[in-house]
């Protein structure tokens, strides 16, 4: 018997025919209309080629000639694939417009080999910092604004929407909605690098009235903590690449920590997250997730790292 | 299906884990929902552990041929009412150890050490 991590939120992998949102609804129609398409052609021509082959005589002088293959092999494609392209188009074409007065937007920014992510108000303004997941309001769409620092990723949340490139220079919308609250899986789905498979992330959709409560408690700081992990988090030098808010930890090369205790995965999507998987991943993130920019720490004691792994784990 | 199969298998290692004479069949665990809670919780972010695939986390060590090892840890014996409190905070008997307490119930680290007492093979 083996378990994959399945049981990760959202589920691994994420299931990507199972549409759960208006946005993803009719981009696994289009893709049933490709598939049931390129299987009528494939029966047809693997027919004609059989008839060609093995067809009685009369069968065999019906496929042959230059008018089959003139309406067979040029007008045929045409026809169908020039429909499919301006069906394909057509369903798709307003899911990456720009933002419209009142949507809700959220930037999401891929990292080598994390999503930073900031809540925006209603002029653009980054207002809430989280990292590697995206909480929405059910039933409501969502602007995601996409953006990269490094190199061209692309995100996809098959039950929520299409994929859409993260490229460098470039802001690219796409919407996504869930009608359902829930947790949904996604996956960087353009190579990116070294650990690229392991660079996960999770859309949290809840109840609109959870939504507010969640992202009021998103905003503020830390509290203040006496824990001795805190005074392990310090001098580590964590803080020069993660920022607390409400600490002196303000570092801005990894994920804000502020709440990290809250969110569902640890390492991008890859891990559940709780005091044992943090001490893991403090202990050995070389180890669990190879290449990413987060050095292993070897060097603390079996207390220290306790310690420090029940302090994030608090950071609710 | 695929969970019946290993549950007839681990019924078999069970068996086999008999031989050894130790006293470490917990009444009542349930050893396919231990491998359950050990996949939920990540616990391979730090162990390698045969049953789940990935990671194979180094911070721990390997837990494979844990259930019969004579220690645990070095310094603890391997007995089932050690193992079930260590699996959920083993500074309660390893005050230096790195590994945190994990978020399980006393049912659910029963059912973590059965599985683990499965692993009996190197």
């Amino acid at each position: 018997m083996m378990i994959e991590l399945s049981d990760l939120p959202g589920g691994w992998p994420p299931p990507v025919l199972d549409p759960a949102g208006p946005f993803a609804g009719p981009v696994a129609m289009v893709a049933w209309v490709l598939f049931v398409m390129a299987a009528v052609v494939m029966v047809v021509v693997l027919a004609a080629l059989g008839i060609a082959l093995f067809g009685p005589r009369r069968w065999r002088r019906r496929v042959a000639g230059e008018r089959l293959v003139w309406i067979g092999g040029l007008v045929f494609p045409v026809v169908v694939l020039t429909g499919l392209l301006v069906y394909g188009l057509g369903v798709t074409a307003r899911f990456s417009d720009a933002p419209r007065a009142g949507e809700m937007r959220v930037r999401v920014t891929g990292e080598m080999w994390w999503w930073r992510v900031a809540y925006l108000d209603d002029q653009g303004r980054e207002t809430v910092q989280d990292a590697n997941e995206v909480h929405v309001p059910a039933g409501r769409p969502i602007v995601l604004e996409l953006e990269s620092a490094d190199v061209i990723h692309s995100v996809w949340i098959p039950r929520l929407g299409g994929k859409t490139d993260m490229i460098p220079g470039r802001r690219n919308f796409m919407r996504i909605q869930a009608d359902q609250p829930g947790v949904y899986a996604g996956q960087c789905a353009e190579y990116c690098g070294g650990p690229h498979a392991l660079m996960g992330l999770v859309v949290v959709a809840h109840d609109p009235a959870d939504f507010a409560a969640w992202r009021a408690k998103q905003a503020g700081p830390a509290a203040l903590s006496s824990m001795p992990g805190a005074a392990v988090f310090t001098a580590s030098g964590c803080g020069a690449c993660h920022t607390i808010r409400g600490t002196e930890a303000n570092g801005l090369a990894g994920p804000d920590l502020t709440h990290v205790g809250s969110r569902q995965t640890l390492g991008a999507g890859i891990l559940p997250n709780n005091q044992g998987t943090m001490a893991g991943w403090i202990a050995d993130s070389q180890g669990l997730k190879p290449g990413n920019r987060m050095p292993s720490y070897p060097v603390l004691t079996g207390q220290e790292l306790r310690d420090a792994a029940a302090y994030l784990d608090s950071l609710k | 299906m695929r969970l019946a199969v290993g549950g007839l298998a681990l019924l078999m290692l069970a068996a086999c884990a008999d031989k050894t004479g130790a006293p470490r069949a917990f009444a009542g665990a349930d050893p396919v929902e231990g491998l359950r809670l050990i996949d939920r919780h990540g616990c391979a972010a730090c162990h390698r552990i045969p049953g789940v695939a990935w990671p194979e986390g180094r911070t721990g060590g390997s837990l494979a041929g844990v259930g019969a090892r004579p220690m645990l840890a070095g310094r603890l014996p391997n007995q089932p009412r050690v193992m079930a409190i260590f699996v959920r905070d083993a500074s309660l008997l390893a005050p230096d150890i790195g590994m945190p307490p994990m978020p399980l119930t006393e049912a659910e680290a029963r059912d973590v050490a059965a599985y683990l007492y499965t692993l009996d093979d190197d």
